[in-house]
């Protein structure tokens, strides 16, 4: 999947995750922040990774602001952001 | 059995997460009004990610669609169906001819994904004309479980004022409950949408079920064990209908064609109410 453009998905309320990808000619940025950050940075950003492989994404900005989301939501988000950034959205 | 069936907005991941710890029978994860146009992508994903990981094995998960006349709800198929959700409940169903298309549709998906199970509809209707074609929606397909009556769109096209009463619905509440009983199906019935007045929904959900329904919708949690009281049977009920069905072992054992209960003559209809009570009574398994 190539990223074309910047887009953003999730919300900053409690239990969601804020998402925003971009373009990036560098390979794969991460950019975690999160309340829960000491306790499940590591596993956030494994999902990230994760979400990314799946969708073959191998260059990409990518920020994450968490407000204590859980794995499925995570995913969620980082899916809509991609897929909005591919330009597959409604 | 399904007595409550509490609305959770498809994008809000926080309510997704506890959807099934509210003690709802069923939960229904929308996608239609609850979720705005520009978010309808996001809260279809969310709401799938939600069945794969969540599970919600406490509940059963009816999914509310976009309406067939919209550009979404093609896409909230494909989206759904391959995570087996146990029904799908499209909104605005005006006749059999819309039961049709859909089910068409989601024929089409559950072959491409080879599941085999055809998953059940709970059509929501709310136009005017779906109240008047009610039976016809309600005979139109195996797959309908259950109808449900949404009082605040069919008061708009009504072109009357909703009201906590609910005059204006009377006469589509009992054409609702006619159509569904006459299918051989169950009938739910609209939220009450006053979420602090407890007592005008412990009213308003003893109305619908002096009408026949089999329960109603809630859109908020405070309202679920209300109406999950109101929609079990009594303690007094079940004892009288389990005195009904000994007396009419008694009958027949000893040859006799009518009996008597407390002053009162046992016929058919009666043995038939008990029947459905103690039936109520053994799904819930003492959980009202």
């Amino acid at each position: 999947m190539e990223i074309k453009k910047k887009a953003t998905a999730g919300t900053l309320e409690s239990s969601d995750i804020f998402v925003q990808v971009e373009p990036n000619d560098n390979g794969i940025e991460i950019n975690i922040t999160s309340i829960v950050y000491n306790q499940f940075g590591e596993d956030i950003e494994r999902t990230v990774r994760e979400v990314l492989s799946e969708f073959g994404v191998n260059s990409v900005k990518i920020q994450l602001k968490d407000r204590g989301a859980v794995e499925c939501a995570i995913r969620a988000r980082i899916e809509t952001a991609l897929k909005r950034a591919e330009g597959m959205e409604d | 059995m399904r007595r409550s069936m509490l609305f959770m907005p498809g994008n809000n991941s926080g309510m997704l997460l506890n959807a099934d710890a509210l003690g709802a029978d069923s939960v229904i994860l929308d996608l239609e009004d609850a979720v705005s146009p520009q978010e309808k992508d996001s809260a279809r994903i969310l709401v799938r990610n939600a069945l794969k990981y969540l599970g919600y094995k406490g509940c059963e998960v009816i999914i509310r669609i976009n309406s067939i006349d919209t550009d979404f709800w093609k896409k909230d198929l494909d989206e759904i169906i391959p995570m087996k959700p146990d029904m799908i409940m499209p909104p605005k169903v005006s006749s059999g001819m819309d039961i049709k298309v859909i089910e068409n549709y989601m024929g089409e998906v559950e072959r491409r994904h080879g599941i085999e199970k055809k998953i059940s509809l709970i059509p929501l209707i709310e136009t005017a004309l779906g109240v008047e074609n009610a039976f016809e929606i309600a005979s139109s397909s195996k797959r309908i479980k259950a109808i449900f009556l949404g009082g605040e769109d069919l008061t708009a096209d009504l072109r009357c004022k909703r009201t906590k009463q609910g005059d204006e619905i009377f006469y589509s509440r009992g054409r609702m409950v006619m159509a569904a009983r006459a299918a051989g199906i169950d009938v739910y019935d609209t939220p009450f949408t006053d979420v602090e007045d407890e007592e005008g929904l412990r009213l308003d959900a003893e109305f619908a079920k002096g009408l026949g329904f089999t329960g109603k919708a809630c859109i908020s949690p405070r309202h679920v064990q209300s109406v999950n009281e109101v929609f079990s049977p009594t303690l007094e009920e079940i004892e009288y209908a389990t005195e009904v069905m000994e007396i009419i072992q008694v009958a027949k054992e000893q040859g006799k064609g009518a009996i008597s209960l407390r002053g009162k003559m046992i016929d058919a209809p009666i043995v038939e109410r008990a029947r459905q009570t103690l039936e109520a009574a053994k799904a819930l398994g003492g959980a009202f």
